[in-house]
């Protein structure tokens, strides 16, 4: 009990510290989140700088016809680490070109999502008003059966991207969109029930006292409030993307045949596995590998930001 | 509780409506009709008869309310008729699948045995296996066994099923030779032997799906045990001198598993949806390889119906779920 009381008084002169450094130290003591962060780091920076060091064109395929042949589906070697393909392409290659497809359409149809659902969740939650319509909006959208909509989508308007922005680019935004627009209701309900906690604490009532616009109110006191459920459901978003992404891909409808993304490497190697084996698993452990780091980090991260846990 | 229950009947009729109308509006703007099939050599106004016969050119509305009174009058009849020799529906028009030219319906209903044997054992054999291991991982909380538990769940909820699949045949058709990788579905169970091939083919589908169903089941089951462990009532039931079996199987076991029915309840039909994965990696012909087969084709009839089935269960299921709960858990029958 003596010594307790210096060590409080160091405490309070040293400068405040930002939460965020809190938040750290609890994530660290997460071992399954710091191994998950640390493997998606790996996986990310192999696929941003991995171009730079393995200079090998993904769509590269020998212009000459015996070349070519003697090319197709090797084995480990130097010169092609994974292998090569039916075409002769090298699979490490495609494999760094796929990963980044695959992690941006992730990321991209994540802030999608997580935009609308943010929207959705903090208009019902403030706005009296709203709530009923645009809750009983989301649980129709729950009773929707996603994944044969999904695949419904990319069958219609597939085409008509692909003209307007040419095969890649369109199935991309249309990939992207398809999933944002099937994944929000998660992220808006548990941001509604935030925001209607928020909403009646007394710092937004002093915000609203002084003849704060509700839309200061939300972007200063309710917003940055809600971020940690936020950035959880973000994260988690990332990984459903990603599968959702690679489940069409692998279904046949989500990339066109020579654009690689992992679940389209999985798809093409399905045909040869029975004699190529190698080339389904190294895509699909890339898959699971990048989903079960990111849903740890997202274990981590929710512990971490939970205020009741942290400090403990 | 009766109220409870008619209320939510009620409720679930608007949003079928709208998911109908959704699929409807989605799939009406798709491009391809049975009209872009009549031969060019049909003469115009031949043509523009046959258009106006199918009614295709009557305003969205009429379709709509035509292919509601189709999906939920007209082939119901007719299956009923079908199972019964009654004469019920008569000769009225009947869904057509573009693709073969048969009732959509007869279609489905040829499919849904296969989907039901493979996804009902795997749904049945995730259950078995989840809520023992979430029950004892709860139990004693970061034991080695809690540890690898929930290490598994996580491995079993992240990877996906067309990757355990492939990684399952792969090791087990074509390196081992146990199990057949694709499931013959011709194959009748009439003896021990067929029965045991049976078996044989369905083991990896169904390993495949009931481990992923296991590790979500199971992560609600821990997490529901451990928040009613800590209870004010376990404590009462242990001071009491109740002894730990009683405690844990009884008083907290049956408080807990109220979450994790309704969660039982509501992954039915997202089990059905996640089988199309499943399915078209084993190849067996159920309903989700039917609607990838008729995505590919364009058979808009088949796509339509199918998807507003997968519709259908899902609202049914939620309904189920929200009954159940109300069953179990009286606080929440506010009527």
């Amino acid at each position: 009990m003596t010594d307790l009381a210096p060590m409080k008084l160091d405490e309070a002169l040293k400068p405040p510290r930002n939460q965020w450094w809190d938040v750290w130290d609890q994530f660290k003591t997460h071992k399954g989140a710091l191994i998950g962060a640390f493997v998606l780091g790996v996986l990310v920076l192999a696929v941003v700088a991995g171009p730079l060091f393995w200079r090998i064109d993904p769509a590269f395929i020998e212009p000459d016809a015996v070349k070519m042949i003697r090319s197709r589906n090797q084995g480990f070697s130097l010169a092609h680490p994974f292998g090569t393909d039916q075409l002769g392409r090298d699979m490490l290659a495609r494999m760094i070109a796929g990963g980044k497809v695959s992690l941006a359409v992730g990321l991209v149809a994540m802030l999608i999502s997580i935009f609308i659902g943010t929207t959705i969740g903090v208009l019902a939650g403030y706005f009296k008003r709203l709530d009923g319509p645009l809750m009983r909006m989301t649980d129709l959208f729950l009773a929707l059966p996603l994944l044969p909509l999904l695949l419904v989508m990319v069958m219609l308007f597939r085409e008509t991207l692909a003209g307007m922005f040419g095969p890649e680019l369109g199935t991309f935004f249309l990939i992207v969109f398809a999933i944002g627009v099937t994944s929000w209701m998660q992220a808006a309900r548990i941001v509604r029930g935030e925001v209607l906690a928020l909403k009646e604490r007394e710092f937004v009532l002093a915000a609203r006292s002084i003849g704060t616009p509700s839309r200061r109110v939300i972007l200063r006191h309710i917003l940055p409030n809600v971020m940690s459920p936020i950035m959880v459901a973000a994260t988690l978003g990332i990984a459903s993307a990603i599968i959702t992404e690679s489940a069409l891909s692998f279904l046949g409808l989500g990339f066109p045949p020579d654009f690689p993304t992992w679940g389209r490497l999985l798809f093409d190697g399905v045909e040869y596995m029975t004699q190529f084996p190698d080339r389904v698993i190294w895509p699909g452990l890339a898959i699971s590998l990048t989903v079960l780091s990111v849903n740890y980090i997202g274990d981590g991260l929710r512990d971490a930001l939970d205020p009741r846990i942290r400090g403990r | 509780m009766l109220t409870f229950t008619i209320r939510r009947l009620l409720l679930a009729i608007p949003t079928l409506l709208f998911i109908s109308l959704i699929i409807f509006l989605l799939l009406d703007m798709a491009p391809g009709s049975p009209m872009s099939q009549i031969p060019l050599t049909v003469p115009l106004e031949v043509r523009l008869k046959m258009i106006e016969a199918l009614g295709a050119n009557d305003p969205i509305f009429f379709r709509y309310i035509n292919w509601l009174h189709k999906f939920f009058v007209i082939e119901p009849l007719h299956v009923f008729d079908g199972l019964f020799g009654t004469t019920f529906a008569g000769d009225s028009l009947r869904e057509l699948s573009w693709q073969s030219r048969s009732p959509v319906a007869d279609v489905i209903a040829q499919r849904i045995p296969q989907t039901l044997t493979v996804i009902g054992m795997s749904y049945l054999l995730g259950i078995l296996i989840a809520l023992p291991i979430g029950i004892y991982s709860a139990y004693r909380q970061y034991s080695w066994f809690d540890q690898l538990g929930t290490f598994i769940s996580m491995i079993g909820f992240s990877v996906p099923t067309f990757f355990t699949g492939v990684l399952l045949i792969v090791v087990f058709s074509v390196k081992l030779h146990w199990f057949p990788s694709i499931y013959d579905t011709t194959l009748k169970v009439t003896d021990w032997a067929s029965f045991g091939k049976q078996v044989k083919q369905m083991t990896m589908p169904v390993a495949v799906l009931g481990l992923y169903n296991a590790a979500q089941i199971s992560r609600y089951m821990r997490s529901s045990m451990l928040e009613n462990l800590t209870q004010d009532y376990v404590r009462t039931a242990r001071a009491k001198g109740l002894s730990e079996r009683v405690v844990v199987l009884k008083h907290v076991l049956r408080n807990s598993l109220i979450p994790v029915v309704t969660v039982i309840a509501l992954g039915i039909p997202t089990i059905f949806g996640g089988a199309i994965i499943t399915e078209q990696v084993f190849k067996v012909n159920g309903l989700g390889q039917l609607l990838i087969t008729a995505i590919y084709a364009n058979d808009l009839p088949m796509v339509q119906t199918l998807t507003f089935i997968f519709a259908v269960l899902i609202v049914l299921f939620n309904l189920v779920a929200d009954i159940l709960y109300g069953i179990l858990d009286p606080r929440i029958r506010y009527d």
